[in-house]
């Protein structure tokens, strides 16, 4: 908690299509990421947390829409600034890393070609300089043989190296916020444990600060200081990420360690998933958006959003049971 | 221990490799084994490791080189087309993406009835009813029968695909990574779905999966695979929690566990090399890897030995002369 603010979000809406028919992808979100730290950003398919990222950087393509918020970067509102302004943000101030490198990754480009590009986008540097440092960093992620490697084109390497070289792409200019976009999705287990370790030794010796983004709760629990749940474009708990696991507060954030505890137990334990499936957001139920599924729903919840409140000073939760406990201490 | 209702013998599939230094790749390497009814067997392993290449051969949708396949006794792999046609009520399968996997201009209920069309059985009426039937079984409602796939989230869609496979009342059903595309509370129903399925009607299942946490959930027994072969098979509880072969110690130990007071980052395991990585045709496939590799591993290919009463492994540590665990 000590680390200072790096990236402060706040009250960000994005909206795909109109006021009246559209959907509010991301509503109302609001975080912070600080220095050194990682934090996880985790939630199912479609519940706006890659939307997210893409409006941190302003990456929103129409119908999409960012409606309103701030997303304050050492102080300065980057919803403020142009794209040229962005354009000198992205790469060099807020680093990127996506799922899928084979398509992040140009085709027709080497990969040494790539991270000179990146390089020299941002600093001044002369061509044979940006070469050198590329063998660097493609060594420092750990790419054997980088001053061959450097030439080869993305479909020489295995998803594994082309997620390395995204990486030293993602980190070539030295940013204070990496974003990683479900980085490990796309990988074997064996090759997932590699690129984790790789990227906390990255930020660790960085110190910047990772916003991780997945749906996989065995990648939160190995990676995060703080836990965001994100559920039908809003948080729903934010916790640091021993109190997540072990004492979580909001119904879904319960729902979804239940559905992986089930799956680490072995058959004799009988599964019990939650039913039904996340709310269609062109036309979001009233009240709490997970109260159609909430096996602990009552009346308020339908008739009223649920907005975060305070568990304690580092723990929120958008639920009204959080009160009601609070009443009985 | 009941009877075996499957046999796989010693298959082998070998595809031609575009690149002139390697003449071929071995998909699939000398694969033996049973499905005893009423049992869930996972097929576990990463990506070309062979197990999707198996599938296709166990459900004869391949020809392999060499080696066969048997349902209770009758030869599946050299059957003539017609026998094959017969034989393929007896075994179906459930792919991983539903969506592509079911046809966009036909609905919900001329999907499901497809195979019983295609063995020319029933009236387009008792078609439509029985699809209608099993929509109710695996959880949808019969009104969905009219409408179109596209119109179906991915966990309704795979729902469907399973009513599908169940058209033709087989007895053994494939799973090829069917749940991997879905989200944890989604799959989460798929599974129990699955596992009520099962219970209500003594299918054999094979569930082929890149995931050994969801495998360990399901299955009563496990056979790991590493570069198109088995090297370590038995009942999935034991290997997870007494793995016998080094790469399936790796591969547990790789697997993040959600709760940050059991594992964090630097805990999970880190393996030499990647699985693209080949060895000497006559040593064993995980040798350049293998943490724990020894004198005979680079000579000599193991052969899967026994440990235990139902548990193998093909890793000269478990020979008693050679090696000590």
């Amino acid at each position: 908690m000590s680390a200072p603010a790096t990236l402060e979000v706040s009250d960000l809406r994005t909206r795909f299509g109109d006021a009246s028919s559209g959907s509010t992808v991301v509503d109302g979100v609001s975080f912070t990421l600080r220095a050194g730290r990682t934090t996880a950003l985790v939630g199912e398919s479609g519940c706006g947390k890659s939307v997210t990222a893409l409006s941190l950087l302003q990456l929103i393509e129409p119908p999409g829409e960012i409606v309103s918020g701030k997303v304050l970067l050492d102080g300065r509102d980057l919803l403020a600034l142009d794209e040229r302004g962005m354009e000198k943000v992205r790469g060099a101030r807020i680093g990127m890393v996506f799922q899928d490198p084979l398509t992040s990754l140009n085709p027709a480009l080497t990969i040494g070609g790539q991270i000179v590009e990146t390089l020299q986008a941002h600093q001044r540097l002369p061509r044979a300089a940006a070469e050198r440092k590329a063998v660097e960093l493609l060594a420092r992620v750990g790419v054997t043989n980088p001053e061959q490697r450097v030439h080869d084109y993305p479909h020489h390497f295995s998803g594994g190296m082309r997620q390395r070289a995204l990486i030293a792409a993602a980190i070539s200019c030295s940013p204070s916020v990496i974003i990683a976009d479900e980085p490990t999705t796309a990988l074997d287990v064996t090759v997932q444990a590699k690129i984790l370790r790789l990227l906390r030794d990255l930020q660790t010796a960085m110190g910047a600060a990772l916003l991780l983004i997945t749906h996989d709760l065995g990648v939160v629990a190995a990676m995060a200081d703080e836990v965001l749940v994100m559920y039908a474009g809003r948080i729903v708990e934010r916790a640091d990420v021993d109190t997540l696991f072990h004492n979580p507060r909001h119904p879904y954030t319960k729902a979804l360690l239940a559905c992986v505890a089930g799956i680490e137990d072995d058959r004799r334990t009988p599964l019990e998933p939650i039913g039904g499936s996340a709310p269609d957001l062109r036309n979001p139920p009233n009240g709490c958006r997970f109260s159609p599924r909430c096996p602990s729903v009552r009346d308020v919840c339908r008739r009223w959003d649920q907005p975060l409140r305070a568990v304690s000073a580092d723990h929120e939760a958008a639920c009204v049971l959080v009160e009601r406990e609070a009443a009985l201490v | 221990m009941s009877e075996a209702l499957l046999h796989v013998e010693s298959l082998t599939k070998t595809f031609p490799s575009r690149g002139a230094k390697h003449a071929s790749v071995k998909a699939v390497a000398d694969v033996s084994f049973a499905l005893r009814r009423g049992e869930t067997l996972g097929l576990v392993g990463e990506s070309g490791c062979g197990k999707s290449t198996l599938s296709r051969l166990v459900l004869s949708l391949l020809d392999p080189d060499s080696g066969s396949v048997s349902i209770e006794g009758v030869d599946f792999t050299h059957a003539s087309s017609r026998a094959k046609r017969e034989m393929r009520k007896r075994i179906q399968i459930v792919f991983q993406d539903a969506l592509s996997s079911l046809n966009p201009r036909m609905t919900v209920a001329t999907n499901i009835a497809e195979p019983m069309r295609l063995q020319g059985l029933g009236t387009s009426a008792s078609r439509r009813a029985e699809a209608q039937r099993l929509l109710e079984v695996v959880g949808l409602r019969p009104e969905h029968a009219d409408r179109y796939p596209h119109e179906f989230s991915g966990g309704q869609c795979q729902r469907i695909a399973i009513a599908r496979a169940l058209v033709l009342k087989p007895e053994i059903i494939v799973f090829d990574e069917a749940v991997s595309a879905l989200d944890v509370s989604i799959r989460a129903q798929i599974l129990k779905l699955i596992l009520d399925l099962q219970a209500i009607f003594g299918f054999s299942y094979i569930f082929i999966s890149h995931d050994l946490g969801v495998i360990k959930r399901i299955c009563d027994r496990v056979a790991v695979m590493y570069m198109g072969q088995i090297v370590e098979i038995g009942p999935a509880d034991v290997v997870c929690r007494d793995p016998h072969h080094p790469y399936t110690a790796a591969l547990l130990r790789a697997i993040p566990i959600a709760d940050p007071r059991r594992m964090r980052v630097a805990d999970l395991g880190q393996i030499e090399g990647d699985n693209v990585v080949l060895a000497k045709p006559q040593s064993c496939a995980f040798e350049p890897r293998c943490p724990r590799r020894f004198d005979p591993c680079d000579k000599d290919r193991p052969t899967l030995i026994e440990i235990a009463p139902d548990h193998k492994a093909a890793c000269y540590l478990n020979e008693p002369l050679r090696g000590t665990r």
